[in-house]
């Protein structure tokens, strides 16, 4: 079961601020399919909100096809989102904390760190380049 | 206010006022509704008759003028049991008989109340560490609050009247109450009315809202409905008003910023830093600017005659 800190001041809405705790304990494996979210009643109650802000939320999860409603018992986890490839002891794990080493070997302090990986990721996610095309064009390079 | 119409209505005013003396408004032509099960925060400034509106919903004085349906039935007509019992309402006196204990007052809901929920209300008082044996007299204010609250929440009213509820209890038992209030709510579909002033924890609580000002609701409608119809806008002094109902307008320098309600937000965007506000900023603009245009602007020369409004 997910228990869900809603911050008032962060300026996302509340109910993503649902969505995305929800999707971030897919991806740990906290929630894992089969798994019942806490009912409207059980989030409202705890964070004093407005329930249609939970359902609102619900109803985004189901439209991802993360979620499924079953009447009368909740609404369960459909698939997880975690992936063997981020897993504790894989490689593309392994492969970033040598270049977190490296990065602090070379003087980078944390915040130094997380503007570096948040600006490439801008620029990756952003320019339209997807991965694909990018193994291609290494080929071509080689 | 499209999906209103077809939907049945906890409180429907129609040209609704009070006077509490010849020519003496504490409101007057307030038209609203609130469609059932709806979370709805009434809030406007001290004395601009919130209380009178949750008095007249409540049956406690009847419309001078205009019309007020509870829950589908007119407040003209006399009240049966039936009617009393779907309808609760906590004043902001929190009248409690101050010589009876907490246990005592519970048993009266209980005795009262033939839809009586008694661990509802148990855990209201229990929450808050309340000793049965206590005397009311003997509570603090926000105590004797809980207990009220034990009391209209106990009773399984369709609809609850809260003026004020959480004035004075301290942000801990008011997140711990609206949570309790909120979840009963979500379990029986109660509509519930609550007035604050703490505008800025209304946000989350609820979904449609009421603002009344000397007398007049000034704003009335579904929270999201209303959040989408308006926009924050900043831009340059002299790049003149934006289109639509400016509600407020304030220049500093060469920067301009105001509230704009308006249609076509997207169509303000291209021209404007505009931004969908949040609901304190929303009616903090209102309140600011009490003079500034309406929903119905045409009936801003029908203001009351007196500012002097019971609260």
């Amino acid at each position: 079961m997910i228990e869900y800190r809603l911050d008032r001041r962060s300026g996302v809405p509340t109910y993503q601020q649902i969505v995305q705790q929800t999707k971030h304990a897919l991806r740990l494996g906290a929630l894992q399919p089969g798994d019942r979210l806490p009912t409207a009643r059980e989030v409202v109650e705890r964070t004093a909100v407005n329930p249609n802000t939970v359902l609102k939320a619900y109803r985004e999860l189901e439209r991802e096809g993360l979620v499924a409603p079953r009447p009368g018992l909740g609404t369960f986890v459909l698939r997880s989102l975690s992936r063997p490839e981020t897993a504790e002891d894989g490689p593309l794990r392994a492969q970033l904390t040598a270049w977190v080493d490296g990065a602090r070997q070379a003087g980078l302090d944390r915040e130094d760190i997380t503007a570096l990986v948040a600006s490439v990721l801008d620029q990756r996610f952003e320019s339209g380049v997807g991965p694909a095309e990018r193994t291609t064009l290494d080929k071509g390079k080689q | 206010m499209t999906a209103a119409t077809s939907e049945p209505l906890a409180l429907e005013a129609k040209d609704l006022g009070w006077s509490y003396r010849k020519d003496q408004w504490a409101v007057r032509h307030c038209d609203f509704a609130v469609p059932t099960g709806r979370i709805c925060g009434v809030v406007g400034p001290n004395g601009a008759g919130k209380s009178t509106l949750f008095g007249l919903a409540a049956r406690l004085f009847t419309p001078s003028e205009g019309q007020l349906r509870v829950l589908g039935t007119p407040v003209s007509t006399p009240a049966t049991p039936e009617l009393r019992a779907r309808v609760a309402h906590v004043t902001q006196e929190k009248p409690l008989y101050r010589t009876f204990t907490v246990a005592d007052t519970l048993r009266l809901g209980r005795e009262l109340n033939p839809d009586w929920d008694e661990a509802t209300a148990q855990r209201v008082v229990e929450l808050g560490e309340l000793s049965p044996t206590a005397r009311i007299g003997r509570l603090s204010g926000g105590q004797r609050s809980r207990v009220a609250l034990a009391l209209a929440l106990g009773k399984r009213a369709e609809l609850l009247l809260l003026d004020e509820p959480f004035a004075d209890l301290d942000p801990l038992a008011r997140h711990d109450l609206t949570g309790l209030l909120l979840a009963q709510a979500t379990e029986h579909g109660t509509t519930v009315v609550i007035s604050s002033h703490l505008i800025g924890e209304l946000e989350d609580v609820v979904d449609h809202v009421v603002l009344v000002q000397s007398g007049r609701v000034r704003l009335a409608g579904e929270l999201d409905e209303l959040l989408d119809g308006h926009c924050l806008v900043n831009g340059l002094a002299d790049a003149g008003r934006p289109a639509g109902s400016v509600i407020e307008w304030r220049v500093t320098g060469r920067q301009a910023t105001g509230l704009v309600r308006t249609a076509e937000p997207e169509a303000l965007a291209q021209e404007w830093d505009a931004n969908r506000p949040r609901l304190e900023e929303l009616l903090l603009a209102y309140l600011r600017n009490p003079a500034g245009a309406g929903p119905d602007s045409a009936s801003t020369d029908r203001r009351p005659t007196t500012s002097e409004v019971a609260a």
